[in-house]
């Protein structure tokens, strides 16, 4: 049995549950899966998720898990650990994963694959592919003292339209005991800092700037290269981290999502959290002095190079014509 | 207060990944080594919690005998005191291995608040703080922005996905894993580095019979699935011919 916890928020599934679910199909192999969904009253996300080819849908409702809390959701995953005996557990790698899948880890005491992005065999013999050195080099990793393993799944590793559909799953409630007064978190509701002034999901051009660029100075070279190719400025994380570029122009999984018809990543190594941000545009450039870097991976045009001696040949050439 | 900073060493951001004979780890021979970023920003927001509320700051790392670096270097930034819990297996150790270890070094000690990067920039498992709170038998928060004690309890900003945010009330002693970005480091002074030499390092033994939790069966550079198309040349050239495509081909200029 594989059991796949699913992520909801008011009342919506996202994306990287069904990726879940069809990482949890591939690792089965035919084994049975079941996927649970968690909150103070599920709707109709139950029978939403029985539409994919799966063994069960188990509902945990209790009203101790609205608002989200770690303490909360550790406590309901593993009661219902218990009662499923499942042999993995996969979630997809959220920032609410991130927050209680290692305190669930910790308290049953079983391990913990993070970010995993490829699932080699299947069953007990199956081993992960997860990035190490910050997507520098991939490692091949066996759990060890299962069962279960618990599996998180790197958004957008596997393909949520590739989830097995056609399933006559039944949808079980299942009964949890929580103890609101274990739960140490009291948080208050999401907000956004103030209104963001610049959309660059309207871009249709963006140069993206990242810790290649070396001193905030040198920013200057990156907007000039911009408006050379009527595009708007916007940076990696350390860039805004710095102070160099205004938060409001960060792409990533914290900042602005973007998919303009050019991204130009500027000494960016492409790191995951930056990739989800801006892999959906339509040509991506990359210009890197490390033939090896991640950006790579996902750019249509790559130049190996000194950003300081390709952006100023760039500009020149551009304003030839 | 009495403020615990947890700090790893990892490879430098420009180093080159080399692999051992079995290609199941990375050469450790020709490393040169940094201060894990994510915790770095950790113990700067630790040395300003202590200026608002007094205290001291400690600064615990698990590692072999080249993690005194990165300590000192702590220490030179105005950390008190230090605890290195030392062994040559601590270099490749997971997340549960160094959660375990810090947390038998650390419990006696009674800490108010612990941070700790959100994760480090070699494993990047994202685990040992909130596993080394659960042992410490204390609540966690990860992915913080903020930190405001406000007596024996304090609030924290958390990040959330796509530029959100959230509050939350926590009581203390309680562990936080903070986020790059959470304030502007401070860089150590001559004064500072001078001062540290006297500073006390604790060595604490790793405890016996800590199994690993997952095993490195492989280590590889990722393949490519992507076909880029690499343009060469002179940098002139190569803006040129890449100027060209982009009006050409991509239809993007
Ligand atoms: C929870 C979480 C959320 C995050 N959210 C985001 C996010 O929203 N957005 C984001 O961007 N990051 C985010 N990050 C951080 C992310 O993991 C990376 O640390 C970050 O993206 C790295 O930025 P970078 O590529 O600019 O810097 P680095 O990784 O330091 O890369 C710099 C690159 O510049 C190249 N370079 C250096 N000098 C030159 C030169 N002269 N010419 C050409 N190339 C050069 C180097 O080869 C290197 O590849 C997040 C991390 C976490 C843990």
């Amino acid at each position: 049995m594989i059991l796949v916890i699913a992520e909801q928020r008011e009342g919506k599934l996202n994306r990287a549950t069904w990726e879940a679910v069809a990482a949890a199909q591939q690792l089965a192999g035919g084994a049975p899966i079941s996927v649970a969904v968690l909150g103070a009253s599920t709707g109709g996300l139950g029978q939403e998720l029985a539409a994919a080819s799966v063994a069960a849908v188990l509902v945990a409702e209790n009203a101790a898990l609205e608002p989200y809390t770690p303490d909360a959701y550790a406590a309901a995953a593993s009661t219902l650990i218990e009662s499923v005996k499942p042999a993995y557990v996969l979630l997809p790698h959220t920032y609410q994963t991130r927050d209680f899948a290692p305190l669930l880890a910790a308290r049953i005491r079983k391990p913990l694959v993070t970010d995993v992005t490829g699932i080699n065999g299947t069953g007990a013999d199956a081993t992960f592919t997860r990035p190490m050195f910050q997507g520098k080099l991939a490692a091949q990793v066996k759990p060890q003292a299962g069962p279960p393993a618990i599996i998180t799944v790197q958004i957008g590793a596997f393909r949520a339209d590739a989830v097995q559909k056609g399933g006559a799953a039944a949808v079980k409630k299942v009964d949890l005991q929580i103890d609101p007064s274990a739960i140490r978190q009291k948080p208050e509701a999401p907000f956004r800092e103030a209104k963001q002034a610049v959309d660059l999901g309207q871009a249709e051009r963006i140069v993206s700037v990242g810790r290649g660029i070396k001193s905030q100075e040198n920013i200057a070279l990156a907007e000039k290269l911009a408006t050379a190719m009527g595009a708007e400025i916007a940076a990696s994380r350390p860039i805004c981290d710095n102070g160099w570029l205004p938060m409001e122009r960060q792409i990533g999984s914290s900042g602005q999502t973007v998919a303009p018809k050019l991204y130009v990543a500027l000494g960016i190594s492409g790191a995951i959290q930056h990739l989800v941000g801006m892999k959906g545009s339509r040509t991506i450039v990359a210009i890197n002095k490390d033939a090896e870097a991640p950006i790579f991976e996902v750019a249509d045009y790559g130049i190996v190079g000194d950003l300081f001696e390709i952006a100023p040949a760039l500009i020149t050439e551009l304003e030839k014509s | 207060m009495k403020i615990a900073v947890c700090i790893k060493q990892v490879p430098t951001r420009e180093w080159q990944p080399r692999l051992n004979d079995q290609k199941t780890w990375i050469r450790e021979a020709d490393i040169s080594y940094e201060m894990n970023e994510p915790d770095a920003y950790a113990l700067e927001e630790a040395l300003r919690l202590r200026e608002r509320h007094g205290g001291e700051v400690v600064v615990c790392s698990a590692g072999p005998a080249r993690v005194q670096t990165v300590i000192r270097e702590a220490l030179a930034r105005g950390a008190d005191r230090a605890i290195h819990v030392e062994h040559d297996s601590l270099g490749a150790a997971d997340a549960f291995v160094i959660a375990e270890a810090l947390a038998a070094a650390m419990k006696d000690e009674a800490f108010d608040l612990v941070l700790t990067g959100l994760q480090s920039d070699d494993q990047g498992h994202g685990q040992t703080g909130v596993i080394l709170a659960e042992r410490l038998g204390i609540p966690s928060s990860t992915i913080i922005m903020d930190v405001r004690i406000e007596g024996s309890s304090m609030r924290v900003k958390r990040e959330l996905e796509g530029g959100w945010f959230q509050w939350l009330a926590m009581p203390l002693p309680a562990l936080l894993t903070i986020q790059s970005g959470i304030n502007q480091l401070r860089y150590a002074t001559l004064k500072g580095i001078m001062a540290a030499k006297k500073k006390e390092i604790k060595k604490a033994s790793l405890p016996d019979g800590l199994q690993p939790s997952q095993q490195v069966v492989g280590l590889a550079v990722p393949t490519r699935s992507k076909q880029t198309q690499m343009i060469t040349g002179s940098p002139a050239d190569a803006a040129k011919e890449l100027v060209r495509r982009l009006r050409d081909e991509a239809r993007a200029l």
